[in-house]
């Protein structure tokens, strides 16, 4: 049971594999299947959610930590398969193999997550890295001018580069402390004096995590992956990655550098410089997606003020506001992949007049967007609030400062979509029908972002203990 | 937790807050304009009704917070839910729960398409009014505070006039780009007293810098909410362009938050950085009355003119706040009790009028006097409370206010008076032309006078017009008791500051 969501995982890729050996192999066969075994395996993570295990010579953890992680990924992977139903921009007859490399993907993440050891770390990573390039560049050629392709090398290109810096430091790693196994690191470096060199090897590490995290200054990619992908992907990409993300991250930042308050202050001129980064370049987007993208380069920048604290609290916090992060922008994938008549970009002024032609996909956008740009009652206030109550209890008043200004700054072009939506006449644009299942999903998504954001106790406790045991 | 008077029983608070918003989640299943009316109406109704018991349950010579109820919330943050009303709040979570109804029914009529969002928004609104200003946790305040931008962007942005784009955006920002600075302000406290209980961050020895950007802080906030003299500019633009439930609920409810803020957390959260920086609020409350007035003097849009007249009216307020003396504070109060009930009727009356005429333009609305007795009768009578007749209420607050101000500083007090003349020349000038105009008339025949709904709206209004205006001591009865330990304590702390900074530096 202890490895049972990465079993059923790897069981719906084969069976995708299978299927995709057809010479015409049935599009609503081929769904079925995928959403099937994503169900599934957000019940397996459900199942095993207690398991405790240490497997593969003490590689690989399956611990409260992992378990929480495999949770969130399976279940944000579920909503990304109901949402993106027909896969819009994808032609037919590679349906199985997109899923093949999605549930490759998340089986990626899931692994990762569990990984205590750099050369397993580095092989779920990529694993899940190399099946997501591949997502990238499936989309058809509507444009005539391959932005997907483009969109793919971007992603590769900058993807190889921070596994580069990984890999270095990594092998710094091994070469100062003589294992790679994290635990035996921690011993280490807990029993010898601190050396500049630990600071530069685990922040190396760290710039493989800041990647998928989509942090300055390892965001390059972003807008144009965003943008180059279709819907269903970019919610793939804007969502799950992140988890696992944030659970390495904290993984290497509880191993103590001994210069701590220098680790500290780069992250917090990261955090500040992806803040106002994405902040800025958000204002002016067109495209929605690409708008998305640089609000997550700044909600980035929010995650890395939480971590910077170096305390379980923050980690806590981190984790939660992570979670609230992906359930507010598969809100807002989920209407972008439906408000697209044919797989399409959605610019802003597409949706305008979307509260007449579909009120329920305008209300979750509403809450999705309102929630990213931190207004209470929602999980994305909630978030926030507490990341600046656990940063200024470690006494960064500047650093908060910016930060709150920030939030400032983006309530204005989250709030010109909803303009947007709620004011602007439709014109001739047509109504949109939704299906049941996107409905129902839809309003799972808000009931979640707003009761997680009225009670974040139980999930920042749980979280933080969490955490602790990791020490 | 001493400052709390329990209620045991029935959670009579926490009723208020939330009978709106269950009431707004059954509007989300049933979509029917005659049911959204009705149920909206019942549901304000009852809010309003079950509001009473708590003029029966307050007792005036306490100056405990009563009918509290607390909760544990968020325990690691030390986030609790606490709600409790005194003096200070009493009146204005009356204030809200009384005018709903009637906001309710002024758009019966004026809401012809979406009744059934308009209603939701109206009750969400109303849970989170009643929430500020019952909220004793700065968490649960600052949540209500924020929360509120919503529905009232969505009110303005969905429901409103040719612009609402540009006053609902502007309305946001303003709004929200102010009270940023609040939660780092709420944060940075809570972590000098240990928590968000607002009374025990109450009185606390904090260093003057700390306090002064605390302060600061806060001011940014409230007085763009109030709105103050520099921070106006959102208001105008969002009273226009709201529709008229909109505009009372601005005028009547949302800027006396602005107002309740500074009494509830500058004074005595912050009280040496007020007595640092009070004297230039104070003219800047001056520089608001006196330009209000003369803004309001110049237009020709009538819901633009009682825009600016609110903002020379609570320049009043906020001068009798920071005279910092029983009167003038006891003053505002009522002041802003005053002004929710004048100006609330007000805008109603010029939105009866335009229903009609479909304009709000002063010169389209010339002479009607001769059609429209009813509508005339009740404008002349509110036009009057407007600029302090006596015998109306708004004469009563500003009486105070400004005997307030005389004992604290008499140049204050004079420059306050051309506001005074200010708001009559302005307020004759709109009566003269609405109620006769002069030769040039627009045919104003087709116009019919208000109807029994329209009369129904209005008479609750003009009955506290007088009550006010003619008895007022049940109403200072019931704010004295809290003002006077506000102020005293304030006396207090300035007459132990030398020793206390010797103690601390």
């Amino acid at each position: 049971m202890t490895i049972f969501p990465e079993l059923v995982l790897a069981a719906g890729g084969l069976t995708l594999f299978v299927i995709s050996l057809a010479k015409t192999p049935s599009e609503r066969l081929t769904y079925v299947a995928a959403l099937a075994f994503g169900t599934a395996t957000f019940v397996a993570t459900v199942l095993s959610f207690y398991s405790q295990g240490l497997l593969f010579y003490g590689a690989y953890a399956v611990d409260q930590y992992s378990q929480m992680f495999k949770v969130l990924i399976a279940f944000s992977l579920l909503i990304t398969l109901v949402f993106g139903k027909n896969l819009k921009g994808i032609s037919a007859d590679i349906h199985a193999e997109y899923y093949l490399f999605l549930l490759l993907a998340v089986l990626g993440l899931m692994m990762l997550v569990s990984s205590v050891e750099l050369i397993a770390i580095l092989v779920s990573l990529e694993l899940s890295s190399f099946a997501l390039y591949l997502l990238v560049p499936m989309r058809d050629d509507r444009t005539g001018l391959r932005v997907q392709m483009e969109a793919g090398m971007k992603y590769i290109l900058f993807g190889i580069m921070a596994t580069g810096f990984m890999l270095y430091g990594m092998s710094l790693l091994f070469g100062l402390t003589g294992t790679t196994y994290l635990k035996d690191i921690l011993l280490y470096l807990g029993n010898h004096p601190p050396q500049p060199a630990m600071v530069v090897a685990i922040l190396m590490v760290q710039a493989g995590f800041l990647y998928k995290l989509a942090a300055f200054p390892m965001h390059f990619w972003v807008p144009d992956v965003y943008q180059g992908a279709c819907n269903a992907t970019a919610g793939v990409i804007a969502t799950l990655p992140k988890f696992a993300a944030v659970a390495l991250l904290i993984r290497f930042f509880i191993l103590p550098t001994g210069h701590s308050p220098m680790v500290v202050e780069l992250f917090a001129v990261l955090a500040l410089c992806s803040m106002f980064y994405g902040n800025l370049c958000a204002l002016v987007q067109k495209d929605l997606k690409r708008m998305l993208g640089f609000s997550g380069i700044a909600h980035a920048g929010f995650i890395l003020l939480a971590l910077l604290t170096l305390k379980a609290e923050g980690y806590g916090v981190a984790i939660y506001y992570i979670a609230g992060y992906v359930l507010m922008n598969l809100a807002c994938f989920l209407v972008i992949n439906q408000a697209s008549q044919s797989g399409e970009n959605v610019r802003i002024d597409d949706l305008s007049g979307l509260y007449k032609r579909q009120p329920v996909l305008a209300f979750v956008l509403a809450t999705g967007l309102f929630g990213l740009a931190g207004i209470p009652p929602f999980i994305g206030f909630m978030g926030k609030f507490l990341v600046l109550t656990t940063v200024l209890r470690a006494d960064h008043l500047l650093v908060v400062c910016l930060a709150a200004i920030n939030t400032a700054i983006a309530i204005y072009y989250y709030l010109s979509v909803v303009k947007v939506v709620y004011t602007v006449e439709p014109e001739d644009r047509p109504s949109i029908t939704v299906g049941p299942m996107v409905q129902l999903s839809g309003i799972v998504l808000i009931i979640a972002i707003t009761l997680l954001g009225v009670f974040p106790g139980k999930l920042v406790d749980y979280a933080s203990t969490v955490v602790q045991s990791l020490h | 937790m001493e400052l709390l008077l329990i209620k045991e029983g029935f959670p009579l608070l926490s009723f208020l807050i939330f009978l709106p918003l269950v009431g707004a989640v059954v509007l989300l299943f049933f979509h029917g304009q005659t049911f959204a009316r009705l149920w909206a109406l019942v549901v304000t109704g009852a809010t309003a009704v079950s509001s009473i018991p708590l003029l029966t349950g307050f007792d005036s010579s306490s100056t405990k917070y009563q009918l509290a109820e607390a909760y544990l919330w968020i325990p690691r943050f030390h986030i609790n839910y606490i709600v409790g009303v005194d003096g200070i709040s009493i009146l204005l979570v009356l204030l809200t729960t009384l005018i709903m109804p009637f906001c309710v029914l002024a758009s019966w009529k004026y809401i012809q398409q979406r009744v059934a969002p308009f209603m939701f928004c109206l009750l969400v609104m109303e849970t989170s009014m009643i929430g500020v200003f019952v909220a004793l946790d700065f968490v649960l305040f600052y949540i209500f505070w924020e929360f509120m931008l919503i529905p009232m962007y969505l009110l303005i942005a969905v429901w409103g006039g040719p612009r609402k784009v540009y006053a609902s955006i502007k309305f946001f920002l303003y709004t929200l780009a102010g009270s940023v600075l609040l939660l780092v302000a709420i944060i940075a406290l809570y972590l000098r007293s240990g928590s968000f209980f607002i009374p025990e961050m109450m009185w606390q020895p904090y260093s003057l810098t700390f306090q002064v950007l605390v302060f600061l802080a806060f001011f940014l906030a409230f007085a763009i909410k109030v709105p103050m003299f520099p921070f106006h500019t959102w208001l105008p633009a969002a009273h226009v362009e709201a529709p008229t439930a909109g505009s009372v609920i601005l005028a009547s409810i949302l800027l006396k938050m602005g107002t309740y803020g500074m009494l509830r957390f500058c004074l005595p959260i912050t009280p040496d950085a007020t007595f640092l920086l009070a004297t230039p609020i104070l003219w800047l409350s001056i520089a608001g009355i006196i330009y209000g007035g003369f803004t309001a003097l110049a237009q020709q849009d009538m819901k633009k003119l009682i825009a600016y007249s609110s903002v020379g009216h609570m320049g009043f307020v906020t001068l009798g706040i920071f005279v910092l003396n029983i009167r003038g504070v006891e003053g505002a109060i009522l002041q802003m009790i005053n002004h929710g009930v004048t100006t609330g009727a007000l805008f109603l009356l010029v939105g009866m009028i335009y229903e009609r005429t479909h304009s709000r333009e002063l010169a389209l609305a010339t002479g009607v006097g001769r059609y429209m007795p009813w509508f005339v009768t009740l404008l002349t009578f509110f036009s009057l409370s407007a600029f302090a007749f006596p015998g109306t209420n708004s004469f009563i607050g500003e009486f105070m206010v400004l005997a307030g101000t005389f004992q604290h500083n008499t140049a204050l007090a004079l420059a306050a008076i051309p506001g005074a003349v200010l708001a009559a020349a302005y307020m004759l000038r709109m009566l003269q032309k609405i109620v006769w105009g002069g030769t040039a008339n627009p045919d104003q025949s087709y116009l019919t006078d208000l109807g029994v709904r329209e009369v129904v709206v209005l008479t609750p209004f003009l009955v506290f017009v007088f009550w006010i205006g003619l008895g007022p001591q049940p109403f200072i009865n019931l704010i004295h008791g809290s003002v006077h330990h506000l102020v005293e304590q304030l006396v207090n702390w300035q007459q132990n500051q030398q020793v206390a900074s010797v103690l601390w530096h």
